[in-house]
């Protein structure tokens, strides 16, 4: 029995996870590392503003205890621009309008990622009609059913949607490779 | 939140002996449990993180599946022979929270989760007896419309939120237990209890009992089988009603059939009479009707949900006509 499995690597950077259990990694990011981008909305699972990657998939971090994600990767929003360069759906989100506030906008973007590796991966989904299917495609009923687990309260869903679509279309739905691989976080 | 001690079990005997303790929980992907204690409602003071324990789905020899209870959701309805063989499982995995919530989740957690009832939550504003054992109720003469109309006691009127549980409720499913005193196992749907007088103890659980997988028997003819959730929005909310339901029809008669609800009990409601009711008889809308008249016969509706026995007798037809390939 151990008390955790080493250090969790942020955006690439392997740090300590916190002494106090209690800490989300929500918490953690924002209130001990100074990583600002991943938001906190509602605290309790129901917004999907704190949504970021680990180990390419998507979890929400304000119901993740950071003690509890030792020894994985984890990727946040502030590591998807290439230098000055945005990451292709973030610029698409202000080419199709896809926020308002932007609050919910990290959240957002990491929560299409994280799905396009899901459609990859065949997982099915409430509106997948045909369960045998090992590669889902992103119709429009499939897109706005996977990414319900993001509220907008501005109201920018089409704007969404339509970014989130154009990206996918373009194959470029992914995380820059040089996250996950260990070299210093952004 | 109250402090707590963590600690990952590298194996299940390290598990159990670590989650025996007093105040001890085990902890999963933490979606349900971490937002309780963060309310107060729970309050653990060891936390026994098993997640690093069997997350493994097993074919077994007989042709069923072992499911490790540290499997996540989403895998778990992405696995091949889930898809294939229990499509209702698949089904009704997707059809609970979001995909982020799907990623942590796990499916040892799902099933004890607890009630979404609103009073439940509410731990300094309203009374609850699972809370507070004896304080009362107020859901029973509250705002009801998301509570039981089977099995409910005057002591609580709760429902059990899982999608998941409904579907292995259906399947038969049997529950593998570690515990201080050794390994059993219990039938999924004599896991959770009715509340009774004791609404507090949620499932037959021992102290420090452990969920280390779930067994699904063979069941060939499953794979005509789904689920259907019925809800006020179209995704991302708990069940008002939800069917699963596997159904075998040989010239034009049942030969077999299981139908579970959910969203109606305090456990995952197998449909037994609605079963009986049906088997050897015609697969038609009428049959379908009736049998899901005779299970809700027992249905004691609250204040606002008397709709509930309506919609569920709706759905069950409506799920057994699409199984049956569109029967009138």
């Amino acid at each position: 029995m151990h008390a955790t499995g080493g250090a969790i690597r942020i955006n690439g950077t392997p740090v300590e996870p916190p002494a106090d259990p209690r800490v989300s990694l929500l918490d953690f990011l924002r209130e001990t590392l100074g990583l600002h981008g991943t938001k906190k909305g509602c605290n309790q699972g129901g917004c999907g503003a704190c949504t970021l990657l680990v180990d390419g998939e998507r979890i929400v971090s304000c119901l993740a205890l950071a003690v509890q994600y030792a020894g994985r990767d984890v990727v946040t929003i502030e590591a998807l621009p290439d230098g000055d360069e945005l990451h292709p759906l973030q610029q698409a989100f202000i080419d199709h309008d896809g926020f308002q506030c932007g609050y919910c906008t990290p959240g957002q973007i990491c929560s299409a990622i994280g799905m396009a590796g899901e459609l990859e991966r065949g997982v099915p989904s409430h509106v997948t009609g045909d369960l045998s299917a090992d590669r889902i495609a992103l119709t429009d009923d499939e897109l706005r059913e996977r990414m319900s687990g993001n509220l907008c309260r501005c109201g920018a869903h089409n704007g969404i949607v339509s970014a989130i679509a154009e990206t996918h279309r373009a194959g470029r739905l992914t995380t820059p490779s040089t996250t996950s691989a260990g070299t210093a976080a952004r | 939140m109250k402090p707590f001690t963590y600690t990952r079990a590298g194996d299940v005997a390290e598990a159990v002996r670590a989650g025996v303790a007093p105040g001890a929980k085990y902890l999963g992907g933490g979606t349900n449990l971490v937002d309780l204690m963060r309310e107060t409602i729970e309050q653990p003071t060891a936390l026994v993180d098993v997640t690093g324990l069997s997350s493994e789905v097993k074919r077994l020899p007989g042709g069923g599946l072992l499911i490790g209870a540290a499997v996540r959701n989403t895998e778990l309805a992405t696995h091949r022979e889930v898809r294939a063989r229990y499509p209702v499982l698949s089904r009704a995995v997707v059809a609970g929270a979001s995909a982020q919530i799907r990623n942590m989740a796990t499916v040892g957690g799902n099933m004890l989760q607890r009630t979404r009832c609103a009073y439940f939550y509410d731990a300094e504003g309203a009374r609850c007896n699972k809370r507070v054992p004896g304080q009362g109720c107020d859901a029973v003469e509250g705002f009801n419309r998301m509570h039981a109309i089977l099995g409910a006691s005057p002591a609580c009127v709760a429902t059990h939120p899982s999608d998941l549980c409904v579907a292995l409720a259906a399947l038969d499913a049997v529950v593998h237990l570690h515990g201080p005193q050794g390994v059993r196992t219990v039938p999924l749907t004599e896991l959770h209890r009715l509340p009774g007088d004791h609404p507090e103890t949620e499932t037959v659980l021992h102290r420090g009992e452990l969920i280390t997988e779930v067994e699904l028997p063979p069941l060939s003819w499953a794979a005509n089988s789904t689920y259907r959730k019925v809800r006020d929005r179209a995704s991302y909310a708990f069940a008002l009603v939800s069917v699963a339901a596997a159904l075998d029809v040989h010239d034009g008669v049942v030969r077999n059939v299981r139908v579970a609800l959910g969203g109606v009990a305090h456990k995952p409601w197998r449909a037994r009479t609605a079963e009986a009711a049906l088997i050897g008889g015609p697969a038609t809308v009428p049959a379908f009707r009736a049998a899901a008249d005779a299970e809700m016969a027992a249905a004691r509706p609250l204040r606002d949900n008397e709709f509930k026995i309506e919609l569920a007798a709706r759905t069950i037809t409506a799920v057994l006509s699409e199984l049956a390939g569109g029967a009138r």
